[in-house]
This record gives structure tokens, sequence and C-alpha cells, in this order.
């Protein structure tokens, strides 16, 4: 019998719940209807733009699409599709800028080993959790020696990087360095000492105060000048440089945060135990401010993620900047939305997940106490 | 003696603080030495002198977008000045532009219609996690493949857009109508007095007064009076299609839309995040108690929920004040004349005084920074609580 009314019963939800969430007033009605073309119209022209009428090997006359000449749209006056064979012409560029496509390989290891670095960081009650955290250690190691090149690995120059390589590059390892600094600086920051903490307060606001264009044209510009003569290092270090310090400043604002929630009587119950500064800071303090921190840290992740398309500025072909250069090449030239549309879901799916992670451990922390 | 001292040195906290804090400066002092002398040097080896008497030649270049009068003859110090108010101007307009959309966002974001929920969703989710320099060139973009000028799109029958901007009338101030501003001015004065003095009677007599209608009535229509009253002394310059371009009235560039649409879109989505969690965070008992009071539903929104709402939206609100200003940087990516394209840019490559300039831009945005910082936390401070709680 049950069986037999569930499926009165489960339009009868359905009718509840569009009566309550769509139809409960008149205005409510005709936002319902509006809302309904809109989505109509918004959905039909973009899904007829990116799918049903575009081009993604072949054009609508079978024929490989090898420059735009052949992109149906510039064959026919009523075509509108999007020909999407420029991603795939250029894939090798978007995932490893310049890198020989011989040694691509070394990347793609990379790419693959780069979750296993990470999900060790990410979820605490991982099984052997410990065997991924020294392997996140050990990835710097391994990572510097596949991409740069060393013993047995043909040497691949940072200006042959390009793509999505140097956009994770940038992003993960200024968050990686960025991690420890900003420690001290929260810390320094919140110190007794009055030079410490001027010192601190002053970087942290110098830097949270300019926009990161002006810190990127200074380490462009300025290291060289600083540095003797001898030593020039690569544009990707002196970006990678700026970005650091960013993203250190961000990150120690939201870690002082942390250390606020803290209550005092931890620091007391501490010290009377007979614990030094150290012993409290990295026993007592930091495990638990670093815990309150993380959804904000991870924030300022995605923040300096998105960020790092700021180096194609100073002309590193960073995700975005690789796609510039594709418009300007003459046989592929004027498929912008194509480009701007593949790269803004890359960044996109990159950081739609932190923010998702990042919600994931606000609830976590939420049931957790 | 000395292994007092030495243990003094490891166990007396004070002592201690003194140690590290000698040597941080010690370090530091080091640092900036050799850093300095470094650059001393490498600057006579490649023969660029020091000092700011660049800022008076000639920059030699043109700014398209300019709102003082400006030439390539003029010195470098008004290639500055252009460049700092373009920059104020986008700054200003985009958090204007971004605070209205991002208030109505996020107002959508709690309405009851699920369709609308989620569109605004959507939205917020789509452009606040792909950079916005992308977003800025991806509006360009579309701004530069716009139809002609020949076949513009006519909003309002008076304003043309095309792939050159968004022509539209330019007012021409005759005399007199510096009068109607003044009148207008005095006007918010006034009714800033009239509503104390009238919520003062209020509070005295208990007798309510239509405060609200009274001032919007005397601000919008006593400009209105002495307009007509002085001989309507405002005139519209009409753009007018002539040979290829449109002569007369005013344009907007499109630069400057690209950036004010990215900026604004972008912040947008933020704002409406902090203006959603600030009106969720006004507890539902403030609401019922209200309505158990018998306050009309206009009343509830306006003195229960948004002052509330204020005090947890402002904080957040500020920070992304700042954020869009330090993006407004980002010009120079499309070509939109600011303080970075213009003389953090064009003027540091052509006098090479990295240094100079480096520092005279990166203060102007910390200044920038810190004014906002302080005006809003002025206005933070009078939406706080009062008195202790």
């Amino acid at each position: 019998m049950i069986n037999d009314m569930s499926p009165y019963l489960n339009s009868n939800k359905i009718f509840i719940w569009s009566k309550k969430n769509l139809f409960s007033s008149w205005i409510n009605s005709i936002m319902t209807i509006i809302a309904l073309i809109f989505i109509y119209k918004v959905g039909t022209f973009f899904l007829n733009w990116a799918i049903f009428e575009a081009d993604f090997i072949t054009n609508f006359r079978g024929e490989i699409i090898t420059d735009r000449t052949f992109c149906s749209k510039n064959i026919e006056v009523g075509q509108h599709g999007a020909c999407w064979s420029i991603i795939f012409v250029r894939f090798h560029q978007f995932m490893y800028g310049f890198y020989p496509v011989e040694e691509a390989w070394r990347v793609n290891v990379i790419y693959a080993l780069l979750p296993l670095a990470l999900i060790g960081i990410l979820f605490d009650k991982l099984p052997f959790r410990k065997i991924f955290i020294y392997f996140t250690f050990a990835f710097p190691f391994i990572a510097y020696f596949m991409l740069y090149g060393g013993p047995g690995l043909s040497v691949v120059a940072t200006n042959k990087w390009g793509g999505l390589l140097v956009t994770l590059f940038l992003g993960v390892t200024g968050i990686a360095l960025a991690f420890p600094l900003s420690i001290f600086l929260a810390l320094g920051r919140r110190s007794n000492m009055p030079i410490v903490k001027s010192i601190c307060v002053v970087f942290i606001e110098f830097i949270r105060g300019v926009p990161l264009i002006t810190l990127l044209f200074t380490a462009n510009v300025m290291l060289p000048l600083f540095l003797p003569e001898g030593v020039k290092p690569d544009n990707l270090l002196r970006a990678l440089v700026a970005v650091t310090l960013f993203q250190s400043a961000y990150m120690a604002e939201a870690i002082r945060g942390g250390l606020q929630a803290i209550p005092r009587g931890q620091i007391e119950a501490a010290q009377s135990l007979g614990l030094n500064y150290w012993q409290t800071t990295r026993k007592i303090i930091l495990p638990q401010a670093l815990k309150i921190a993380i959804p904000p840290i991870v924030n300022t992740c995605i923040g300096l993620f998105k960020d790092t398309s700021l180096v194609l500025i100073i002309g590193l072909f960073d995700l975005l900047g690789i796609g510039r250069a594709a418009l300007s090449d003459i046989t592929w030239t004027k498929l912008y939305y194509e480009v701007y549309v593949f790269v803004s879901l890359i960044f996109f799916i990159f950081c739609f997940g932190m923010s998702r992670y990042s919600l994931y451990l606000e609830k976590k922390l939420k049931t957790d106490n | 003696m000395q292994q007092n001292f030495l243990r003094k040195l490891i166990f007396d906290e004070k002592t201690r603080a003194l140690l590290i804090q000698t040597l941080v400066i010690g370090i530091f002092a080091v640092l900036i030495y050799l850093v300095t002398k470094q650059t001393a040097y490498n600057l006579e080896k490649r023969g660029i002198g020091t000092g700011f008497e660049f800022l008076n030649i000639a920059a030699g270049y043109d700014i398209s977008i300019s709102l003082i009068p400006y030439d390539s003859n003029d010195t470098h110090l008004r290639a500055y000045f252009v460049g700092l108010l373009n920059t104020l101007m986008i700054a200003v307009c985009g958090c204007f532009l971004a605070t209205i959309l991002g208030f109505l966002v996020g107002i959508i974001r709690l309405s009851s219609n699920w369709l609308f929920r989620n569109i605004a969703y959507v939205y917020v989710e789509f452009t606040r996690n792909v950079p916005v320099l992308l977003q800025i060139i991806l509006y360009y973009t579309i701004l530069l493949h716009l139809p002609k000028v020949k076949q513009s799109l006519v909003i309002f029958d008076n304003f043309y857009l095309s792939n050159r901007g968004l022509f539209s009338p330019a007012p021409i101030f005759k005399d007199g109508f510096s009068i109607v501003i003044g009148s207008l001015i005095v006007m918010i004065i006034f009714t800033f007095f009239l509503k104390r003095f009238l919520k003062k009677k209020q509070e005295l007599t208990g007798k309510q007064y239509p405060i609200f209608l009274i001032n919007s009535g005397l601000i919008i229509f006593t400009p209105i009076f002495v307009y007509y009253l002085m001989g309507m002394p405002l005139e519209f310059d009409h753009p007018v299609m002539k040979g290829f371009n449109f002569k007369g009235g005013m344009v907007i560039r499109p630069e400057f839309l690209g950036m004010l649409f990215g900026l604004s879109i972008y912040t947008a989505a933020f704002i409406s995040e902090t203006v959603r969690s600030g009106i969720i965070s006004v507890s539902k008992g403030q609401r019922e108690a209200s309505q158990a009071l018998g306050l009309k539903s206009n009343f509830i929104m306006r003195l229960i929920i948004i002052p509330q709402a204020l005090r947890v939206i402002i904080p957040p609100l500020t920070s992304q004040y700042l954020n869009l200003t330090k993006n407004s940087s980002l010009g120079i990516a499309i070509g939109y004349a600011d303080l970075v394209h213009g003389f953090g840019g064009i003027s540091l490559n052509q006098t090479g005084k990295a240094i100079e300039i480096m520092l005279i831009v990166m203060s102007t945005y910390l200044t920038i920074s810190l004014i906002i910082s302080f005006f809003m936390n002025l206005y933070n401070k009078a939406v706080q609580f009062k008195g202790n709680v």
C-alpha cells in the first residue's frame, strides 16, 4: 500500500516545496517566471555557444581545424559557436608553457604527485598520515629536481616554464614559503618586545597597504639593484619573492586572529606548569590557534592563487599570460572568449575547490567544539 | 660575576628580550647598510643619479584619460597627479557601484524565491573564484567588440554605446548653476540640524514627525525651485554623429568602463557575502520582539535589523573598499591610465628612477589606504554599540 502511495506523496512534496519556495505570493510567482525566462535565455545562449554549435576538433564541414580560418564562425556568417580547437592545439602550452615536449612527462609526474603531497596536510584523519607528511617535506626537493633538472635530467630553465605550471608553482611555493614566515610575523606582532613588534607591524601593514603589482614591479626592477653584480635572480624567482612576502603579511593577519582567540588562561596555565615561551607557543598556543585560523588562511590562499595571474604584467607566462600569448598568434587570433572562458574555468575549479575545503573545515570545527 | 651575567642572559626574561632586540636591530642595520652600499654602487655603475629633480622634467608622453588639463609637455609631477586622480576616480566609482550591486545581491541571496536566491549564488561563486585581472580583461574585450561607432547601440535616446566607449550628453553649466548647487548643500546641512531638532522634540513631547518625508522633500524640491528661479542654468551638449565619429557630448572610454565593470562586479560578490552574513547575524528574536511591539515592517528593517547588521557589515566592507582601491592598479593590463600605468610605468621607463618612483607610488597607495581606513573606522565607531556591554 505504502509503495502505491509513494508517487503521490512525492509529487505532493514537490508541490509543497514549490509552493513555499517559488509561488508563495503573487510577487514571488512573477519573480519565478522572470527568473525562469532569464535562466532559459542565458542557458540556451551559453550552451549553444559552448557546446551545441561549437567546433571541437573539426568544423561543421568535417575538416580538422588547424588555424582560425577553419573555425565554423569564420567560414559562414550565421555560425556563432565557440572554436575550442585553439585550446586543443595549444594544450601543451596551457599546461607546461614552453617546456620541451619530450620532457613534459616530468611535469606530469609532479602534477600527479602534488595531490599526494597535499593530502597529508589537508585531512587530519587520514590513515598513514605520518608517511604522507614525510612525503610532503620531501616533495619540494623532488619537485625541484624533476622540474628544473639535475644529475640525470637535462636542465630546463625557468624562462621555459609557463601556463598552469607557473600558476601552480607560484601559488603552492608562495604559500608554502609564506606559512613559516607568517607564523613568526604573527607571533612577533603579539610579542612584548617593542622593537620586534614594531618591525612586524610596519612590515605587515606596509605590505597590506600597497597593491601586489607594485611589489612585483619593485622585485622585478629593484632586486637586481640591491644585490651584488654577479647575482642575477631569474624572473620567476623575483616574482616568487614578491608573492611570498605579500602572502606572508596576509597570512600573518589570519594567524593573529587565531592567536587572539586563544583565552589567556591557556598561556597562564602553561606558564604555571613551568613551560617557557617557545614550549608554550609550540605545544599549547599554535596547535589551537592554527586550527581556528585555517579557514581564513585558506581564504588568503584562494586570494593568492588568483593574484598569481598578475605576473603577466611583469612578463611572465602564467595561465592567463599564455592565453594572451595564444591570442597574439596570428593564426589563432580573435578567439578571445574561448581562451578566457577556458582559463577562467581552470581558475574556478581550483579556487572553488579551496573554498569548499574551507567550508568543510568550518563545519568540522563547529562540531569539534 | 661573569657567569651570573651569562645566566641572566639566558634565563632572565627581561635581559633576554633586550639581547634579542639588540640582535634584531644589529642585523637590520647591517642589512640596510649592505643593501644601500650595493645599490649606490650599482646605480653609479649604470649612471643613474638619485633625487627627485626628474619630477620637473617634461614627461613627453600622452595620457588618454585625464581629469585635469595635461599634454606631453607637462612635467612628470603633473603626470603623477593625472594618474592619482584617475586612480581615485576609478576607486570612488568602483566602490559606489560595488556597494549598490553588493547590497542588492546580498539581499537577493536571502530572498524567499529559490530561483533568485540561487541565481545570486551562482553569480557570487563564479565572480569571486575567477581572478579580477582576468575579469577586467574579459569585460574590456567585450567592450572593444561592441558594434562600430556607426552602428552604436542607442540607450535612452541620448547615450550611444560603441567600441569607442559610451558617448553621453555633456552638461554645460551656465552662470547661476553654482547657486543651485549651493542651495543643495545648504539644504543638506539644514536638514541635518532639523533632524536633530525634531528628534529631540519627539523625545520630549512624544509626538512623531515625518522627519524622513520633510527632509527628503526639502533636499529634492529646494534646488529644483532655485533652478527654475535662476532661469534653468543647465544645458546639455548632445553627441552628434559627424563623419566617422561623434562630435560634442562626452565620452566614457572603454578602458574606464572595463575597469569599472571588472572591479565592481568582482568586489560586489564579496560585499554581498558580508551583507548576507550581517543580516543573518541579527537574531530572529530581534525581529519577533519588534513585531510583538507592533512595529511596521519597514520600521523593523530600518530601526532594528539594519543598524545591528551594519555593525557586522562595516569592518569587512572597509577591507573590500581597500581591496578595490588596490586592485585599481591593474589598469595597466588594459591601458587605463592610472597611477601605476602612467607614472609607475612610463615615467619609470623614461627616467630610470626606479627607487624614487616606486617609493612615491607605494607611499601614495599607503596614504590612500590609511585615509579610507581612517574614515571607515570613524563610521564604524558611529554605528557600534554605545555604552558598556
